[in-house]
């Protein structure tokens, strides 16, 4: 009995359903509407986005609101090399150029603590949308691109592709060594620095490898755009929206942000295409503060928590006052 | 030539200054005591030579090399590491993962992870701990905290052990256990130097004590010599 518990737990229950689900979606674009592969496009793309997120902020506890400068930085990619070459270069491209800016910006940044790191992130998108926009005016003076377009079945499964790669990347971190020395920096720097722990090296390079994600789902999104300019492509929305999933669903592992993904993202949709339109930002700021306020570690901290309440209770009703 | 040597040692905290012009050295296999008032500069020291600070001018070698201006992984990876005076345990991971890391990333020889895994459980038997491993560290008791750090400073294979008031806020017998597992680890063969305000522990285990008072070194010598030491008792001991 035992034994088969066990080997539910450690095959069945952990893979399986996964499995399931990815295969259930993996045939999406056979059985389903075309409306539903649109809406599955934005799924996959905010589980991406807040799974990449959470390899770097989810372990270190650095805020970070820079996934839109690198997701836009992915975009430009897409526009510029777009025409020239076969796709999935120019998504190695973008990932690969997110990589090196984040790398630099890491290097500059990370001696910052808390809303400084979280400030000078966010400092970066504006910096890099005006920069743009000021460039292309006055150096081109054009304003924007076009980009190659693809249908929308060719970019969920190039999305799909892409979360499979972030998943099985952030998976491999955890449990590795990295992710050992990730957690202790996120839970004291200064003593992880003094037991040997390369501190700044294992934070900048966690950071763009988090960033080359957000970098290539950039250049992936952007053939859904036909058209881009620097405000479409750093949309400050890019950096909040994937921390609010991760922090909401709990970084804990890797369900908390793809379900936090999952909720936010359909929320989303119901809102903004219903009459409710206008309270979108308003319930998505409210369910911010309040998750950050009352449920440190998420819904699923959460369930995890009264999961382990019931079966305490269940199982040993009277040893524990 | 000496495992660690200071010379003319100075660091200033705006216009404090916090360690004035010290000179000090330890040898291999000694366990040298730091002592003085709160205040005096101690773990001022213990952060410069573990280089988490660096100093405004002298010098400090560790087994030859001059460590001045290098990081504090780096010192850890030649063979020095430390426990802190509040401590500093990574309190949501298990026992044995803190002392996992350490082995991992601490110490020299670069361990695989099964050999990182076995040292950190050899020294959690070691230090007592083996029934706690998979607890998370936050809900150790203080005592059990402190046996942990220096676990986990252990698992870098130092050369050098830095303890910083290991038996502050212990009780009696918490003292004597400890005081007996800094007598193990000297056994092993790593040198220690230790911050304490417990003077029964200080004078029993020290080869040698080093007194500090407003950053200046007032006395150096052993245990005997130091209660005998006219200006330690007037600025420490007391009568």
């Amino acid at each position: 009995m035992d034994l088969k518990n066990n080997f539910l737990k450690k095959t069945g229950f952990n893979w399986g359903l996964p499995l399931v689900i990815f295969l259930l979606i993996a045939f999406l674009p056979l059985y389903g509407s075309s409306y539903n592969v649109t809406l599955f496009i934005y799924f996959l793309l905010y589980m991406t986005l807040a799974v990449a997120w959470t390899i770097f902020s989810g372990a270190t506890g650095y805020i970070s609101l820079a996934t839109a400068a690198f997701y836009g930085l992915g975009i430009y990619a897409a526009a510029l090399f777009g025409e020239s070459m076969p796709f999935i270069f120019v998504i190695f491209i973008g990932g690969a150029a997110s990589f090196v800016l984040a790398f630099l910006v890491g290097a500059l940044t990370l001696r910052l603590k808390g809303i400084f790191f979280a400030m000078f992130t966010f400092g970066l998108v504006l910096l890099m949308k005006e920069v743009l926009y000021w460039w292309e005016l006055t150096i081109e003076s054009v304003r924007g691109y076009f980009v190659v377009s693809y249908s929308n079945n060719a970019i969920f499964y190039y999305l799909l592709g892409l979360l499979l790669v972030t998943i099985i990347v952030a998976y491999a971190m955890s449990k590795s060594k990295y992710g050992l020395a990730l957690k202790s920096i996120g839970e004291n720097e200064e003593a992880a620095d003094h037991i040997g722990v390369n501190v700044t090296l294992v934070k900048i390079t966690t950071f763009a490898i988090s960033a080359t994600f957000m970098g290539a789902a950039g250049v992936i999104m952007a053939s859904k755009l036909t058209y881009i300019d620097p405000v479409i492509a750093f949309n400050p929305m890019m950096s909040f929206s994937p921390a609010l999933m991760a922090t909401f669903g709990g970084m804990g592992n890797l369900y908390g942000p793809v379900i936090g993904a999952v909720i936010f993202t359909y929320l989303q949709e119901i809102l903004t295409t219903g009459t409710l339109k206008s309270y979108y930002m308003l319930i998505f700021g409210s369910i911010l503060v309040v998750t950050i306020m009352y449920l440190p570690r998420g819904i699923l901290g959460l369930f995890q928590q009264l999961w382990n309440r019931f079966r305490r209770v269940k199982s040993a009703p009277t040893s524990r006052g | 030539m000496h495992l660690l040597q200071g010379d003319k040692v100075t660091v200033n905290f705006g216009g404090l200054v916090a360690v004035s012009e010290v000179d000090f050295y330890t040898d291999t296999g000694e366990i040298l005591g730091l002592i003085g008032p709160n205040g005096a500069g101690k773990t001022t020291l213990f952060n410069l030579i573990s280089a988490a600070i660096k100093p405004r001018s002298g010098s400090i070698t560790f087994k030859g090399k001059n460590i001045t201006g290098m990081k504090p992984y780096q010192v850890c990876r030649m063979g020095m590491s430390r426990t802190f005076q509040t401590v500093k345990v990574f309190g949501n991971m298990s026992v044995l993962d803190n002392v996992r890391l350490a082995s991992l990333f601490g110490n020299p020889q670069k361990p695989s992870e099964s050999e990182a895994t076995r040292e950190a459980s050899e020294l959690l038997e070691f230090i007592g701990l083996s029934k706690d491993a998979y607890l998370s560290a936050s809900e150790l008791t203080l005592a059990n905290q402190k046996r942990l750090e220096m676990a986990r400073a252990l698992a870098a294979k130092p050369e050098l052990l830095l303890l910083d008031e290991l038996m502050a806020g212990l009780n009696q017998t918490e003292v004597s256990d400890a005081m007996e597992d800094i007598r193990q680890v000297r056994d092993r063969g790593v040198t220690i130097i230790m911050i304490e305000h417990v003077m029964k522990a200080i004078m029993s285990i020290c080869d040698r004590i080093i007194v500090l008072n407003y950053g200046k070194k007032i006395a150096e010598g052993t245990p005997e010599e130091i209660v005998k030491s006219k200006t330690v008792i007037e600025v420490y001991l007391g009568e």
